[in-house]
C-alpha cells in the first residue's frame, strides 16, 4: 500500500484561504479608488456649500419633526399594542377575534396605504373628522395603528414567556385576573420585550418618512422629504446624504443599545 | 367543630383523561393531612382543586363552611383563606422578598404599607429569613426561596395551607430547612394539606395520610397506620418501592 499523496495541513490551508480573502478585498478597494470618479462623487454627494444651506433647518425642523412623528406614533402604538395583546389572550372569544383581525389587517397593509386612507380617505368620507394637532395627530394615529399591530404580537409573546406559575401564584393569593396581569405578569413581560420594542422604534423612525404622502409644509416636513426637496433645488444629492446621516445618528446608537440589552438578558438567563 | 376542608365526590377531567374519579376527604382544623401516591395519581390536581386553580367538573369543595365550587361564590375572596405553596416556589422575580410578601396584602386585603410590612417581617422572622427582606428571589437558594414562598402565603392570614410537593424541586441538602419550617407551622396548629414524597415527614408530622392511585383515594387513616402498616396491596407496593429505592423485587 502506498501512502496517498500528502495533503496540505489544515492549518496551512486555512492560512492560504485567509490570505486569498484579504487579497480580494484589497483589490476591490484599489479598483474603487483608481477607477471611480471621485471628483463627481465629491461634488454631487459631499458638496460643502450645498450642505451649509441645509443647516440649521435640517435639525431644527426636519429632524425635530421626524422625532416627534416617531415618538408620538410609538406611544400610540405602545398603548394600543398592549391592549390588543391582552385582548388576544383574553378568555372572551369576541375580544380574541377582534384582536386577531386587527393584527392581521394592520400588519398586512403597507403603511403607505394606511397613510393614504387616513390622509385622504377618512376626511372625504367623514367631513367632520378632524385629528387633534393637525398633521401631527394624523401621523400619530395612522403610524401608531400600524406599529400597534407589530407591538401587540411582541407583547403577546412577552406575556406568554412569563411562566404560568406566576399567574397561579398571584391568583392563589386572592388577586383578581386583571390585578395579577397588571402587577405581576405585565411588568415581567415588559422586561423581555424591551429589545424587540427598541427594534420597533428603529423601524418606526424610518417609516415616519412616509409622512410625505400626506403633503407636508415647510413647517411639518421631515428628514427624507426635506433632503429630497433640497436635493431637487440644487440638483445635488448632498442634502440626501445629510438626511441619511441624521437617521443613522439616531438608529445606530439604538441598534447598539438593543445589542447591549440582549446580551444582558442572555447573561441573566 | 366544622371541618376546615370537606371534599366530596370530586371529578376532574383533562380532555378524555379523567384524573380524579370521585374523591372524598376531610381536613379538620389544626390537622396536617399528607397526600401520597405515585406520579400521575392525581394528588396535585386534587390539591389544585381545593383553591380552584383547577375547576372540577363534579363534586364540591367546602372550606370553612364556604362552598368554593358554588357558582355564586366570589372565588378571589374565597382564595384568601387558602394559602398555597408550589413545587417551583413561583416567587415574583421582579419584586424584592418584602414586596413579594406585601403586594397581595396591599392590593387584595387593602392593608397600608406599615401594616403590610409589619405582617411580612413577622412572617419572614417565622421562616428565619428576616435579614433577606431586601433581596431579590434570584439571589436566594432554592430552600430560602421556598421559605419566602411559605411566608408569602402566611402573610394573607390563611386558615388552610396547601403544599404542592414543596421540596421536590430542591437540592437534597436544602430539603431539611423547608421541612423544619413546615413542622413548626404544624406545631403552631396550622391546618395543612400536603402533597409530598417525604415519607418520614408524613409519618412524623401528619395526623392523617391519604394514599392516592389512579384518581382514587385507595387508603386513608392515621399516618402511623397508612405508612407503617398499610392494608391495601397497592399501598404496600408503593411504600416498599419508595422506602427501599435500591431494592428490586
Amino acid at each position: 500500500m502506498t501512502q496517498p499523496r500528502a495533503r496540505m495541513s489544515p492549518r496551512k490551508r486555512k492560512l492560504y484561504v485567509q490570505v486569498a480573502a484579504y487579497a480580494v478585498f484589497v483589490l476591490a478597494v484599489l479598483g474603487l479608488v483608481l477607477f471611480a470618479d471621485w471628483g463627481a462623487v465629491g461634488e454631487y454627494f459631499l458638496d460643502l456649500d450645498v450642505a451649509a444651506n441645509a443647516f440649521p433647518k435640517i435639525i431644527t425642523v426636519a429632524l425635530k419633526n421626524t422625532v416627534i412623528y416617531t415618538l408620538s406614533a410609538y406611544v400610540v402604538g405602545f398603548v394600543i399594542g398592549l391592549v390588543v395583546a391582552l385582548m388576544r389572550l383574553s378568555s372572551i372569544a369576541v375580544y380574541r377575534a377582534v384582536a386577531l383581525v386587527y393584527i392581521e389587517v394592520f400588519r398586512g397593509l403597507p403603511a403607505l396605504v394606511v397613510f393614504l386612507i387616513f390622509g385622504f380617505g377618512l376626511p372625504v368620507a367623514f367631513p367632520g373628522l378632524v385629528f387633534p394637532f393637525e398633521q401631527y395627530g394624523t401621523v400619530a394615529v395612522a403610524l401608531g395603528l400600524v406599529a400597534a399591530a407589530y407591538m401587540a404580537e411582541t407583547f403577546r409573546a412577552g406575556i406568554q414567556a412569563v411562566p404560568k406559575g406566576q399567574m397561579e401564584a398571584a391568583r392563589s393569593l386572592g388577586m383578581p385576573y386583571t390585578r395579577a396581569m397588571r402587577s405581576i405578569v405585565v411588568p415581567q413581560a415588559l422586561r423581555v420585550v424591551i429589545p424587540p420594542l427598541t427594534n420597533e422604534l428603529i423601524l418606526l423612525f424610518k417609516d415616519s418618512s412616509l409622512v410625505f404622502v400626506l403633503g407636508v409644509t415647510a413647517f411639518t416636513t421631515e428628514l427624507s422629504k426635506f433632503g429630497g426637496d433640497l436635493a431637487a433645488t440644487y440638483a445635488d444629492s448632498t442634502p440626501l446624504v445629510l438626511a441619511g446621516a441624521m437617521y443613522l445618528v439616531i438608529t445606530v446608537p439604538l441598534g447598539y443599545l438593543v445589542r447591549r440589552l440582549e446580551a444582558k438578558q442572555g447573561r441573566a438567563r | 367543630m366544622t371541618p376546615a376542608v370537606v371534599i366530596s365526590g370530586l371529578h376532574k377531567r383533562f380532555g378524555d383523561l379523567e384524573v380524579l374519579k370521585g374523591i372524598d376527604a376531610e381536613v379538620q382544623p389544626g390537622e396536617v393531612v399528607c397526600v401520597i401516591g405515585p406520579s400521575g395519581s392525581g394528588k396535585s390536581t386534587l390539591l389544585r382543586c381545593v383553591n380552584l386553580l383547577e375547576v372540577p367538573e363534579e363534586g364540591t369543595v367546602v372550606v370553612n363552611g364556604v362552598e368554593l365550587t358554588h357558582r355564586d361564590v366570589d372565588i378571589d375572596a374565597a382564595r384568601r383563606s387558602v394559602g398555597m405553596v408550589f413545587q417551583q416556589f413561583n416567587l415574583f422575580p421582579h419584586l424584592t422578598v418584602l414586596e413579594n410578601l406585601t403586594i397581595a396584602q396591599r392590593t387584595v386585603l387593602g392593608r397600608g404599607k406599615a401594616a403590610a410590612d409589619g405582617v411580612a417581617r413577622e412572617n419572614l422572622e417565622r421562616v428565619g429569613l428576616a435579614e433577606r427582606e431586601g433581596s431579590y428571589p434570584a439571589k436566594l437558594s432554592g430552600g430560602q426561596q421556598q421559605r419566602v414562598a411559605i411566608a408569602r402565603a402566611l402573610s394573607m392570614d390563611p386558615q388552610v395551607m396547601l403544599f404542592d410537593e414543596p421540596t421536590s424541586a430542591l437540592d437534597p441538602e436544602l430539603v431539611g430547612e423547608v421541612l423544619a419550617v413546615m413542622r413548626s407551622l404544624a406545631d403552631d396548629g396550622m391546618t395543612m394539606l400536603v402533597v409530598t414524597h417525604e415519607m418520614q415527614f408524613a409519618r412524623e408530622v401528619a395526623d392523617k395520610v391519604l394514599f392516592m392511585d389512579g384518581g382514587h383515594v385507595v387508603e386513608q387513616g392515621p399516618a402511623a397506620q397508612v405508612v407503617g402498616d398499610p392494608q391495601h396491596e397497592r399501598t404496600k407496593l408503593f411504600l416498599s418501592r419508595v422506602l427501599n429505592p435500591n431494592h428490586l423485587e
